[in-house]
């Protein structure tokens, strides 16, 4: 149990219903386990339940029934709320609306102003973080200014002011255009990877998932697939079926062996493709 | 691109005003104002002028602003002035056109009331010219916070004017592309009289609201992701401080009530 | 309905010190009919030129010819200009706002001064087009709906003004993969059933790839390629010094013949490239 971050055990959670709508379940039963200092992605479809599950992994929502527990911390305990909110910090889909000061190191200082950081120490955070993210230079800027891309950066970097041990983000680049995508998932990488901190990335771009640990798949608030990207994304049919994207090189890897050539689908990049199919020729 | 203007009239500098805590700034312009209701003679708006013209050189600010902040009050400006000259029926009449009768007081109290708006003007632009909106908010929540013993909610104040300014560029930007999107579905929102336009507006502010409101609950979803609980236990990144500089703004405009006060009581015209 | 371009320049706030020259000299001709994509990065100007099309924005130099009628000269009548040519903005769903479905779509059709009846066989028709079925959804609250669906109904509002020339500028934005796909098949449709000249604003070389007849790069507010998509995808170097990329089956493609592998150079779908391979391989 210590030896995870995140830890959900069986939960299910209902959405209150509205008006005599019966009740929409989202998340129907799913155990997930979260390593320290792991990159996961989870996969899914919109409506697949995969926003719902992030956003227990930081107590903004609490199970129906079962459990999540954060860095050993159960969720459903008020008075830890706090705590575990520092420690799972998280990034939304929408750049706009989570940035809440009229200039850019105003916004980056508002995470630890919350947890009562002294000044000085606020100070040396908030620059620190931003020089992180590649966006000290705007420091000074008011956000309605920055692209879609910055404006994502600038929001991790107030998470990372926060000091802490996960990121969760929640399809942060859904609204961005590539080169926005590029730097979001360029930073949050190089945090993983140098930094060490476990990301969550919640997303339905397969390009984003390829550099993943693990993925975990959803749909119908459950879990579907798990397992490295190799494994989940050589299983062409059941992504096409629950409606998601290969690769294109994997896809064509499986349009070739269905048709009887002897090549594996276990081909996520052009590199791997090439290989295989000189080692055919 | 109306983004690119910054809001308000906030003109950036690191003079001696702008420097000057924002506490201190809000306090002076209260006094500044409250001292223009007191004057009343001419003699005691020559000291008003002098003083706006050694605060306008300290801030290294050109004349050309305040100008900028009367333009808008032009019209009520005439309006009173107008009022003054045909209501006041004292003093000596100077002419008259058919049943309207100008006085000498007339013109006298028209000029005196048009220059006590001129001023309370120029000294409001002053201070919004000199202090950044994110200074304002602090100031004034810094202000307030006394009386949150008596139930004014100081921190919920200021978190809602800065979220209100960072968001009146977004809003202004959104409006614009709804306008476009229903304009081109042919919506028209120039022609026709009062009523028509007003429902014109319809395909405008509903998607806005609705846009709104689902703002608002983003934003406070990811506020309270980044452990906002309200004010208790808030630290800030900048603390304002005072200094020698404050003390001598205080100074000097005490100086000035005095004066003010003395020049009233000599009956000057 | 054919639309020519030519020498469309246009600056935002000139003289200022936000002046900005969104679009430099841009010279295109659009044919009736034609699937045309536009590709660029965010400031590459394509929102800018797509606004021209219809009237919302008026070029600083430059003219535009809609079936032989400049619409950038002399008096012309805004509302002539939509009912020709429809824009459906990034995110429409935000532009609902009546209490019905049928309500909102019947929105442009009413400013077009047409008559009642006029007005509700379009709406049905409109809702056809996007596959809403009419019984279904025209009593519902728009705001009842998912997010690709109220798109769709946004896209039903403007198909319903039965536009000779439908301009969409980046319809598959936020929505996943089977939401992307569904209302690519929907403008496929309108193309393909109805007729329409499409033109389809994007900067994803895999959606258009399939789609188009035709590809527009912009860059810096200059068209910078303009032809067949097999055509465009080879000039990939190009693309990459100006952020684009091709589809990965091109870059695919590429570095199979590198290594001595027959294959066409316009090959850029999976399917093709399926195809091709089989050939060699067995």
């Amino acid at each position: 149990m210590a030896d995870n971050m995140i830890s959900c055990e069986n939960v299910v959670f209902r959405y209150e219903s509205m008006e005599g709508q019966t009740e929409k379940v989202a998340v129907a039963g799913v155990d997930l386990e979260v390593k320290k200092g792991e990159f996961l992605v989870i996969l899914g479809h919109n409506g697949s339940g995969k926003s719902t599950i992030a956003k227990h992994m930081n107590a903004l929502l609490l199970p129906s029934e079962g459990k999540v527990y954060v860095d050993g911390m159960d969720t459903l305990q008020e008075d830890l709320i706090w705590e575990i909110r520092s420690k799972a910090g998280m990034v939304f889909q929408n750049p706009d609306n989570q940035l809440v000061a009229t200039i850019v190191e105003e916004d980056v200082a508002f995470g630890p102003e919350n947890l009562g950081v002294p000044s000085d120490e606020i100070r040396a955070r908030v620059d620190e973080c931003l020089k992180t993210v590649n966006m000290f230079e705007y420091r000074k800027h008011a956000p309605h200014l920055l692209s879609g891309g910055q404006k994502q950066r600038v929001a991790i970097a107030g998470i990372l002011a926060m000091r802490p041990d996960c990121i969760i983000l929640d399809e942060p680049t859904a609204m961005l255009d590539p080169s926005g995508r590029k730097e979001v998932i360029k930073t949050i990488t190089e945090l993983n990877k140098k930094a060490g901190i476990t990301i969550i990335l919640i997303t339905h771009y397969m390009e984003e998932a390829v550099e993943a640990d693990r993925i975990v798949v959803m749909d119908e608030g459950k879990v579907k697939m798990e397992g490295t990207p190799k494994e989940v994304f050589s299983k062409v049919a059941e992504m096409k079926d629950i409606g998601l994207d290969v690769p294109q090189v994997t896809e064509i890897a499986y349009e070739l062996k269905k048709q009887g050539i002897n090549i594996s689908t276990d081909i996520l990049t052009i590199s791997e493709m090439v290989n295989a199919l000189c080692q055919l020729k | 691109m109306i983004k690119n203007i910054t809001i308000g009239q906030y003109v950036p500098g690191e003079s001696f005003v702008h420097k000057l805590d924002p506490r201190i700034k809000i306090i002076l312009s209260l006094v500044f104002i409250v001292n223009l209701f007191i004057i009343d003679n001419f003699s005691g708006y020559i000291l008003v002028i002098l003083l706006l013209a050694i605060i306008l050189a300290t801030g290294k600010l050109s004349p050309k602003f305040i100008y900028k902040g009367l333009k808008p009050v032009l019209v009520l400006l005439i309006i009173t002035a107008i009022l003054n000259i045909f209501t006041v029926k004292r003093g000596n009449l100077l002419f008259e056109l058919g049943f309207l009768k100008v006085y000498d007081e007339g013109l006298k109290q028209a000029a005196f009331m048009a220059l006590r708006l001129i001023f309370l003007i120029a000294g409001t632009s002053i201070l919004t010219l000199t202090t950044s909106p994110i200074e304002l908010t602090d100031g004034i929540e810094k202000l307030l916070k006394p009386f949150e013993k008596i139930g004014v909610p100081a921190h919920m104040i200021a978190m809602m004017m800065t979220i209100a300014l960072r968001f009146i560029p977004t809003l202004i930007d959104e409006t614009d592309k709804i306008m476009k999107a229903q304009m081109a579905r042919g919506a028209d929102f120039d022609s026709g009289n009062i009523i028509a336009k007003a429902k014109s507006l319809i395909p405008l502010l509903v998607p806005l609201f609705i846009s709104s409101f689902r703002r608002a609950d983003e934003l406070a979803m990811a506020m309270e992701a980044r452990c906002y609980k309200g004010g208790d236990g808030r630290t800030r990144m900048k603390v304002l401080k005072l200094n020698y500089n404050d003390l001598i703004a205080v100074l000097f405009f005490i100086l000035l009530i005095i004066a003010t006060i003395l020049v009233n009581k000599t009956n000057l015209p | 309905m054919s639309i020519k371009i030519e020498n469309l320049t246009h600056i935002y706030m000139p003289g200022t010190p936000f002046e900005k020259k969104a679009l430099d000299n841009v010279n295109v001709e659009i044919k009736d009919g034609e699937f045309v994509a536009l590709i660029g990065h965010t400031g590459s100007g394509k929102s800018t030129f797509v606004q021209h099309l219809n009237g919302l924005l008026k070029p600083s130099s430059g003219r535009i010819i809609i079936n032989d009628t400049c619409i950038t000269e002399g008096k012309v009548k805004l509302s002539e200009i939509r009912k020709k040519v429809g824009l459906v903005f990034q995110y429409p769903e935000y532009q609902l706002f009546e209490e019905t479905i049928e309500k909102d779509i019947s929105f442009g059709p009413h400013k077009l001064g047409l008559s009642e009846e006029e007005v509700f066989s379009r709406v049905r028709r409109a809702m056809d087009m996007v596959g809403l079925n009419y019984e279904k959804y025209k009593d519902k609250s728009p705001f009842e709906l998912s997010g690709g669906q109220k798109r769709r109904v946004a896209i039903a509002g403007v198909v319903a003004m039965e536009p000779e020339v439908l301009i969409l500028d980046e319809p598959t934005a936020g929505l996943d993969p089977k939401g992307r796909d569904e209302i690519l098949q929907q403008i496929k449709n309108l193309h393909r059933e109805y007729g329409m000249t499409i033109i389809l604003v994007s900067h994803s070389m895999e959606d258009v790839a399939k789609l188009a007849d035709r590809i527009l790069v912009m860059h810096k507010g200059k068209a910078i390629l303009d032809g067949e998509p097999a055509d465009v995808f080879k000039e990939s170097e190009l693309l990459e010094s100006v952020g684009l990329a091709v589809p990965q089956v091109t870059y695919l493609i590429k570095e199979l013949r590198k290594k001595g592998f027959d294959l066409s150079e316009d090959i850029f779908t999976i399917d093709q490239a399926v195809e091709a391979l089989q050939k060699i391989l067995k």
